[in-house]
Parts: C-alpha cells; structure tokens; sequence
C-alpha cells in the first residue's frame, strides 16, 4: 500500500510503484481535473504540484510521490478562486479546455517564484505547456492579469 | 605544451617527472575527448542556456533553460520530467536524481570546444567547478557522469566503454593534465 497526500488528503492506493502518479489520479482516486495528452512529458497536460514544484504525472511513479504533498487542479483553489482561475474566467481562456488544468498548474508555480513576471518569463515557464487551440496569447495576458490581482490582493 | 593545475593546487601534484608523461598523457585526453563531445555527455554542456537533446544535438524542444543553478527555471526546472531514473520506454525522459546543466557561474561548455581548448578548461580549477586533482579524479566515477552509459531506450552509448573511459580519463590526468595541440593550427 501506498500512502499519498492528494490536496491535503491522505488515501491509501494498492498499485504498483511505479504506475504513473496521473493513472493513480484518475483511475484510482477519480481526480480526472489532470489530462493524459502524451505519455511522454511532451505536452504538460498532465502536470500537477509534488512538493510546490510542476510535475509531469504521466512519467512521474506514485512511489516517488509517496508521503509528498500533492496539488492537483482540484486542489489549487478552496472556491475557484486563485488569481490564475480568476484570469482564467475574465480572459475567456480556454477553447476545447484540454490543456488548461496543466497550463494553469505551471503558471500557479511561476507566480509564486516570480509574483511579477515579464513576458520573456512567462515564455521560459510556460513554453512546455503545448495548446492545440492555439490559446497562448490569451494564456500570456490571463497571467498578467492575475499578478495584477494577487499585487491588489496583498496591498 | 604547458601543463599542470591551477597553482592553487600545485601542491597537490608537483609535476614529478617519474609520473609526467606529455605524450601519453595528451593522447589519452583525445580519447577522452571522442566521449566528452559525444551528445550523451555534450548535450548537458551547451554553449547556450538551452540544454541540446537527441543524438544531432538540436536544441531541447520546449526551451528549458539553464536558470541559476543549472535545473532549470519555475514550470521548467529539469526534474519536472527527467526522473531519479530513466522512464521506460522510447523517447521518454532519461533520468538521473543529478539531472541538470553545470551552473550559469560556472557554464563548463564542451559544445564548440577543440581538444586543446575543452583540456586547458577542464584542468583549470577556476573553471571547471572548482575540482582539484583528486576531485577530477572522482567525478569520472560521479553518478551523472555515468549516466552517459545508461542512457535509455534507443539512445546509443558514448564512444568508449565506461571501463575504458575511466582509464584514459586517469591517465589523462595521472601523466600530467596535459592539453594536446591544435592539429589544425
């Protein structure tokens, strides 16, 4: 048995240790906010926080997760409500929305290294979230807008 | 040729002449070079900030780049995707619990670098990581060193065998850490 600790909840999976975090995720633990898009750490879809830092769950083993802190896009948020989500609804982001959860899960970690980034940040941490839709500029300005809101937030 | 560490560390070997062997030692270095600049080992030494991938070393898709510490930067950092160890299966991240670039301090590029030019570099202690003799010695034994030779599914090893990179790599070093010539020079 594996423990893990799922958006501040603790469950018990009976898998193998080396089944990809995001099968755990979605198969197991019916948390199906995190998308299979590759298999292959190509695309980002899949990402999800371990430890704060965004992960690729298609590649990363549930052992490696094990007795980690783990944030899915479930977990980012108590009501919807983190600035990116925010962004998200007032930019009018998504197109077909496959790719979101894992574009919003890397953004949530660019802004709290860096609450006000520039666009060449924004490139370097966004650049292996993959959108077929082609959302990207939309993505670039729903990030502006929500370290504009987390900058009126703590004043 | 000149040879010999940084002065820093001369004490550390003293160019005993019972030892010194410019001739020997210069040409196990262009052996040890043949696997340096190999993309297994040259990939994670860019002359840029983006590490190079695949065996005609074309820049990493997806553009990670180096950051402060060489893992990388926010979404990016290089243990997003390159696990403890390599993901089975073609075209899957190779992994290793080092993964990383050398620091954006202390870049220690192969890539671009003739024989002469990547020896004086890597002998220097002032730029290549701050290694004396010993600790030169060592990193040919260092996890991610190794890693070249257990480099996942589909992905050719380095020219040498590990055993015999080993020995030129400290023979290079034993007969004196000399630089060979520029041959076209």
């Amino acid at each position: 048995m594996i423990t893990l600790n799922i958006n501040k909840k603790t469950y018990e999976v009976d898998v193998d240790p080396n089944t990809p975090l995001l099968w755990v995720l979605r198969d197991h633990l019916h948390l199906v906010g995190t998308k299979y898009g590759c298999g292959a750490a190509q695309c980002g879809a899949c990402v999800v926080h371990l430890n704060g830092e965004a992960v690729r769950s298609c590649v990363t083993t549930v052992k490696r997760a094990a007795g980690r802190p783990v944030v899915t896009i479930e977990g980012l948020s108590a009501d919807h409500d983190h600035p990116l989500q925010k962004a998200w609804i007032e930019m009018d982001v998504p197109q077909c929305g496959y790719c979101q959860a894992g574009q919003i899960m890397s953004a949530a970690v660019l802004l709290r290294e860096n609450p006000n980034p520039s666009e060449e940040d924004i490139d370097n941490a966004m650049e292996g979230n993959l959108c077929r839709c082609g959302t990207y500029l939309r993505i670039k300005k729903a990030i502006l807008l929500a370290a504009k809101y987390s900058k009126t937030a703590t004043r | 040729m000149s040879s010999g560490f940084a002065s820093r560390d001369a004490t550390i070997y003293n160019g005993s002449t019972d030892k010194s062997d410019s001739v020997a030692s210069a040409k196990a270095f262009l052996q040890v070079y043949k696997v340096l600049m190999s993309p297994r080992c040259m990939n994670c030494h860019p002359a840029g900030d983006i590490p190079l991938q695949g065996d005609d070393s074309h820049l990493h898709t997806m553009s990670p780049k180096r950051g402060i510490d060489g893992h990388g930067l926010y979404a990016m950092k290089c243990a997003n995707c390159h696990q403890p160890v390599n993901t089975p299966g073609a075209h899957k991240p190779p992994g290793n619990p080092k993964w990383g670039l050398p620091p954006a301090n202390m870049k220690m590029v192969f890539q671009g670098k003739t024989a002469r030019e990547l020896a004086l570099q890597i002998r220097d202690y002032n730029m290549n990581g701050h290694k004396n003799k010993e600790q030169l010695l060592e990193h040919a034994r260092d996890t991610l060193v190794k890693a070249a030779w257990n480099m996942g599914e589909g992905r050719p090893a380095p020219p040498l065998t590990y055993t015999a990179f080993v020995k030129v790599w400290d023979e290079w070093i034993n007969k004196g850490v000399f630089a060979p010539p520029n041959y076209d020079k």
